[in-house]
Formats: structure tokens, C-alpha cells, sequence
């Protein structure tokens, strides 16, 4: 409801922050297309081969590929392992529950560069060689706590008579969650795998400190940076990735509403964590 | 003890012995033996919290005890999963699963039955049938009221012809107009498909209308299991009388006792003897007593020629009408608290009002001597 007719000044606060937030993110698209090496105004006119130029790159679509197999590779195991905490610290009272849900979703608030860096000394220590597997295993580390967090609210939502109900009707423990929990919560599922794999499609820090020889997307543009005459390839590929995370982030959400609308609860992702 | 003659001879299908269940320091049951007898309509019956629903989720298998032992049909469940006990649950919430169309809710637990596509349709129409759901199998489950949940509930438990079907309050949702035609329709059910049913309920006069025998609970103990005739005439203690219907607390005095009559002098009363079998209390010489007389059981004589066995005046204090009924709270000399008095409102009769003075009706058979 609208009290009076001043100045709505949380609406203008609103919009300037968007402008803020935005306006940087919405010149990768214009640049793309303009027909200059030089990333300035006034524009050029428009063109479509810096994208040409992305598709005939090797070492892009090398990045590219290690960058679908990293994120493939950590949405899946990340999100089994939240399935996993989720539903154990919604249904099972343990001893040190809080502390230790607490402790597993400290890489939520803790500086990437410490995660990277911490990750770094202790595989050198170990001896392992940095691969694309190191990066995986960065990568769950700080995608867990987002699934965790997606996931416990679904297992949160669900009435636990529900499946109960299935045991009492004659199911096995593995049916009941087969038949009824895992359909229940499958937005849930689905929503973690998207952000999950988007937080990893995007993530720099750590797959800079932790991959080996093979770049992922991220840290190949980055590379590039150093070239001033590859400058809007970059953009270009910037452009896309933005699409993708957007596409995703957006389907993500939509699944997450899906699954508490359903039931008819709030929808805030806190709600699963206590 | 019983009066139902089909039921005082039937075996027992559920026998616990001295169930405790410990929830860290709270002591949800606390030494409860019952045996249940095959095909009865048995009610779980008291207060919130005083572990109703903690009995019967032992009972379904959902939990574990503490000590003590249940036994179904003659085999102890220690260590029996829920999924293998020969018992269906309705949920308070029903619990019906919501990415499951009707049909295929009630359908659910057919599934390892592995019978044939057109039997199990037949099965499953029938049981929806059976609760009044005719034709509404390809529903979603979520598009249904509450009422119709609790049939689908009903239908999906049922179909699995247990032995002992278990009730959490499965009325408790709904409004009283819906509850009252449920609860006719859940006997009729019960009567008609022959199966053993343990319902739970706080509300008192669902137990009556609706069981063969009640067990009255309260913080984790039952107080007293008995047929809903014998509960309200006689209850075992104030505290099971106060929570079955309105009962008038007076106190007295043993004076005495010989044979089968016990001799008592009750305030604002005065001196009557009592039958021996309404003295649910043990008598010993001349203790205090606590005597209760029910709403209805007490008179108000409106003429001079209405006669009872004993009378009192008193004064009325309060008066609240119920349309057929009429409730009186009667002050009598030397009652610490008012009586409350029911009359019928039968044609031609007054409704007295407040500061009337008015002849009180008793008799010896309308008292009950209580712990
Ligand atoms: N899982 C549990 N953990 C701890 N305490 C519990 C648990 N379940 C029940 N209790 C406690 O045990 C007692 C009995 O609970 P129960 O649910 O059996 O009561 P009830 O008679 O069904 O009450 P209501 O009519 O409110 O449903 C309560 O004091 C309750 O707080
Ligand atoms: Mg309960």
C-alpha cells in the first residue's frame, strides 16, 4: 500500500543499485557485437565475428569441455552430499548437530582465497598432482553448503508421516525414500543441481590455484586478458557464459518455488538452516 | 466386566504389558497394560500430551520402547519393523502423498501384492466405494477437502485389510457438523468391515458415542478401561470423572458401613446410604469421602406434587440454556460450591431464573463415592 504522493525514495534506491549492479554486466553483450578491437565508445557498427572467432579457438573449446566436466562432475557429487547432511540434519537429532552443520556450512562466508589456498598447501603436502580433479574437489567443497542449504529446506517442508505412512503400508525403508521422498523432493534436487553447477561453470579463484595444466573457462579467459586484440572474444564469451548462468540461475529458482509452492510454505532458502 | 456379549469372548489381538516410553526425562508412557480385543472399537481417551499418540505410534511400530512388551495377534513386535506389523495408520495430518493421484494413493500399498492391472482397479474402486469416494480415483490427491482426504486416508489403509487399523484424532480437523456424520460413519465401517480399530481422541464424547471400550489416559498411565456405560456411571477417580462429561463433586463423611451399604453424611446433602458397587473408593472407618453426582442425575421439582426420594432447597445461581436443555447452577445451604443441575425443556415447563428458589430432587442411586 502507498502512503502519500513524495518521492518513493526505496524505489529510486532500488533502481540505482540495479544500474550499479547491471549497467557493467549489460556492455559485455554491447561490446560482443561491435565492430572495433578497441573496447570504447562510440560504437562501430555491428558484427557477429567475434563469436566466429570464439568457435574456431581450440584452446577455448578445450577450456570449454574441462569446464562442463568440472561442473558436471561437482553439481553430481556435491549435490549427493547434500542430500545426504540435508536429510540427515532434518529427520535425526544427533549429538553436536548444530555445531556441526554449522562447521559444514562455513565455506558459505569464508573467503575463496583461503579455501584455494588452503586446498593448495594441503594437496602439495599430500603429494597430489593438480588436475582437473583437484579443482572438483575445491569446487564441492564450497558448492556443498549451497545444496545443503536448497536441499534442507525441501526435506524440511515434507511431513515426515508422509513417509511414514509409506513404511506402514508395507514399504522398505529404500522404496519409502525411493516412492515418495525422492519425488517430494525433486525440485529441490534439481534446483541444487543447477546452482551448483553454475557456481562452478563461474568460480575462478579456486580453479586458477588448483588446476594443473588444463584451464577451465574462467581461468582461460583470464588468460586471454593479456591480449589487447583479444579483448572482445572475451566478451563474446563473456556474453554467453552470462546467458547460460542467467538461463540456469533463473530454472534453478523455479524449481526451488516449485517444490515449496507445492506445499504451500514460504520460500525462503534460510528456512532450511537452523 | 463387559456387556457385549460378541466382544467378551473374542481373543485378544493386541496385548501390551507395562509399555514405558522415555523421550529423555519425559515419560510419554509410563507402565501401560491393555489388551484389545479382536473386532472392538477400542478409544484411546484424555488430555493433550498425556501420550496417546506415543502408544500408538508403538503400536504401529514407528518407534521403539523403553521397556515392556506389545504383542499382535500373539507375536511380540519386539524388533518388528513398521512395514511388517499386520497394523494400518490414519495420520492426524492423513498423510496423503501429494504427487500421488487419489487411485494411486490407495493404491499404494497393493503394489507388492503384484496383483493383475484390472483386479487391483477393482480393489481400489471398491475401497473408495467403500468410503463414499466412488469415481474420484483420477483426482489429484491434493485437490480434495479435508473431509475427503480423511475417506482417501481411510480407503488406502483399509484396502490393506489389516488386522488392527490405528486412528490419531483422524476427526480432529474436521468441523463439527462433518465430524459428527464421520464419526456415525466410521462405526458403520467399523461394524461392516469386521476389523479391530483403536481410535485416539481428546474429545470425550466421541470415545462414548463411538466405542465398544475406552481407556481413559493420562500422563502416560491409564486410568481407567471400561465400557463407555460403565466410565460414565462409574468413574474410577474425580479425575476421570471431571474429564468424562460434568460431574458434581460434594464432600462427605463415611459415618459406617454393614453388608453391601455404605452410610455417608454429605454437605449440604445430609445423611443416605449407599450401595457398596457405587463406592468406587475404598472405605475405611470414618474417612472423608468424595462424592460425585452427575448434572442429570439431580432434579428440579417444579410443583408441589412432583415427588423425589430425597429433597433440598437451594437458590439458583446460574442459569444456561441449550435449547433442548436447560443447565442450572443451584446454590444449596452449606455447599462450598454450586451444583449444576440439567433439566429437558419438555412443553408447558418455565425456565427458573437466576435467584429463584428451588426444590432440589436426589436419590441414593444417583451417588458415586470416588478416590
Ligand atoms: N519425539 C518426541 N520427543 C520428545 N518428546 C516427545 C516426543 N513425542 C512425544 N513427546 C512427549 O511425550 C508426551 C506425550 O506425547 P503424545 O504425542 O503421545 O501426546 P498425545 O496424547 O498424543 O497429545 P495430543 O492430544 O496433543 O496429540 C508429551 O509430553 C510430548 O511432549
Ligand atoms: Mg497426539
Amino acid at each position: 500500500m502507498r502512503r502519500g504522493t513524495g518521492i518513493n525514495w526505496l524505489a529510486v534506491y532500488a533502481v540505482a543499485y540495479m544500474v550499479f549492479l547491471y549497467a557493467p554486466a549489460i556492455l559485455l553483450p554491447i561490446f560482443a557485437v561491435n565492430d572495433s578491437t578497441i573496447i570504447a565508445f562510440p560504437l562501430r557498427g555491428f558484427t557477429g565475428k567475434w563469436f566466429a572467432d570464439l568457435w574456431s579457438s581450440e584452446a577455448l573449446q578445450a577450456s570449454a569441455l574441462n569446464s562442463l566436466y568440472v561442473a558436471v562432475s561437482t553439481c553430481i557429487v556435491s549435490t549427493l552430499l547434500g542430500v545426504c547432511a540435508a536429510r540427515a540434519a532434518t529427520r535425526y537429532p544427533f549429538p553436536g548437530k548444530k555445531g556441526i552443520m554449522g562447521f559444514i556450512m562455513l565455506p558459505l562466508v569464508l573467503p575463496e582465497i583461503i579455501v584455494a589456498v588452503a586446498l593448495l598447501v594441503v594437496l602439495v603436502q599430500l603429494g597430489l598432482d593438480l588436475s582437473l580433479w583437484t579443482v572438483v574437489l575445491g569446487h564441492v567443497l564450497v558448492c556443498t553448503p549451497f545444496s545443503i542449504a536448497v536441499l534442507s529446506s525441501a526435506f524440511q517442508g515434507m511431513d515426515r508421516s508422509l513417509e511414514e505412512a509409506s513404511l506402514d503400508l508395507g514399504e522398505t525403508r529404500f522404496n519409502t525414500f525411493r516412492r515418495v521422498t525422492l519425488p517430494l523432493v525433486m525440485p529441490g534436487i534439481i534446483s541444487s543441481l543447477l546452482i551448483t553447477f553454475t557456481i562452478s561453470l563461474d568460480e575462478f579463484i579456486i580453479a586458477f590455484f588448483l588446476t594443473g595444466t588444463d584451464a577451465t573457462l574462467p581461468v582461460y579467459i583470464w588468460s586471454q586478458l593479456r591480449f589487447p586484440a583479444k579483448l572482445p572474444s572475451v566478451m563474446a564469451l563473456g556474453t554467453i557464459l552470462l546467458l547460460v548462468t542467467i538461463v540456469l540461475l533463473i530454472l534453478a529458482e523455479w524449481f526451488r518455488r516449485r517444490s515449496t509452492a507445492r506445499r504451500g510454505e514460504d520460500i525462503s532458502i534460510a528456512g532450511g538452516l537452523a | 466386566m463387559s456387556d457385549i456379549p460378541t466382544a467378551a469372548d473374542a481373543r485378544t489381538i493386541i496385548d501390551a504389558r507395562n509399555v514405558t516410553k522415555h523421550y529423555g526425562d519425559v515419560k510419554a508412557l509410563d507402565g501401560i497394560s491393555a489388551e484389545i480385543r479382536e473386532g472392538e472399537f477400542f478409544s484411546l481417551l484424555g488430555p493433550s500430551g498425556c501420550g496417546k499418540t506415543t502408544l500408538l505410534r508403538m503400536i504401529a511400530g514407528f518407534d521403539e520402547l523403553t521397556s515392556g512388551t506389545i504383542a499382535i495377534n500373539g507375536e511380540p513386535m519386539a524388533g518388528v519393523p513398521a512395514n511388517l506389523r499386520p497394523t494400518n495408520m490414519v495420520f492426524q495430518s492423513y498423510a496423503i502423498f501429494p504427487h500421488l493421484t487419489v487411485a494411486e494413493n490407495v493404491a499404494y500399498g497393493l503394489r507388492r501384492k503384484k496383483l493383475p492391472k484390472e483386479e487391483l482397479q477393482r480393489e481400489v474402486e471398491a475401497a473408495l466405494e467403500m468410503v463414499d469416494l466412488g469415481g474420484y480415483g483420477p483426482r489429484a490427491s491434493h485437490a480434495m477437502s479435508g473431509g475427503q482426504r480423511q475417506r482417501v486416508a481411510l480407503a488406502r489403509a483399509l484396502i490393506m485389510r489389516p488386522k488392527v487399523l490405528l486412528l490419531d484424532e483422524p476427526l480432529s480437523a474436521l468441523d463439527k457438523k462433518l465430524r459428527e456424520q464421520m464419526q456415525v460413519e466410521l462405526r458403520r465401517l467399523q461394524r461392516a468391515v469386521g476389523i479391530t480399530f483403536i481410535l485416539v481422541t481428546h474429545d470425550q464424547e466421541e470415545a462414548l458415542i463411538m466405542s465398544d471400550r475406552i481407556a481413559v489416559m493420562f500422563d502416560g498411565r491409564i486410568s481407567q478401561l471400561a465400557t463407555p456405560q460403565e466410565l460414565y456411571r462409574l468413574p474410577a477417580n474425580r479425575r476421570v470423572a471431571s474429564f468424562i462429561g460434568v460431574m458434581n463433586f460434594l464432600d462427605g463423611t463415611v459415618i459406617g458401613e454393614d453388608g453391601d451399604a455404605v452410610h455417608l453424611d454429605i454437605a449440604a446433602l445430609g445423611k443416605v446410604s449407599v450401595p457398596k458397587s457405587q463406592c468406587k473408593s475404598r472405605i475405611d472407618g470414618t474417612a472423608p469421602a468424595h462424592v460425585g453426582i452427575r448434572p442429570e442425575m439431580l432434579t428440579i421439582l417444579f410443583d408441589e406434587t412432583e415427588q423425589a426420594e430425597r429433597e433440598v432447597t437451594g437458590t439458583i445461581s446460574d442459569v444456561v440454556y441449550y435449547g433442548d436443555m436447560t443447565y442450572y447452577d443451584v446454590q444449596l445451604p452449606g455447599a462450598e460450591k454450586p451444583i449444576t443441575i440439567s433439566m429437558r425443556n419438555t412443553a408447558g415447563r418455565a425456565v427458573l431464573e437466576i435467584g429463584a428458589t428451588a426444590r432440589v430432587g436426589w436419590g441414593s442411586e444417583s451417588i458415586v463415592v470416588l478416590d
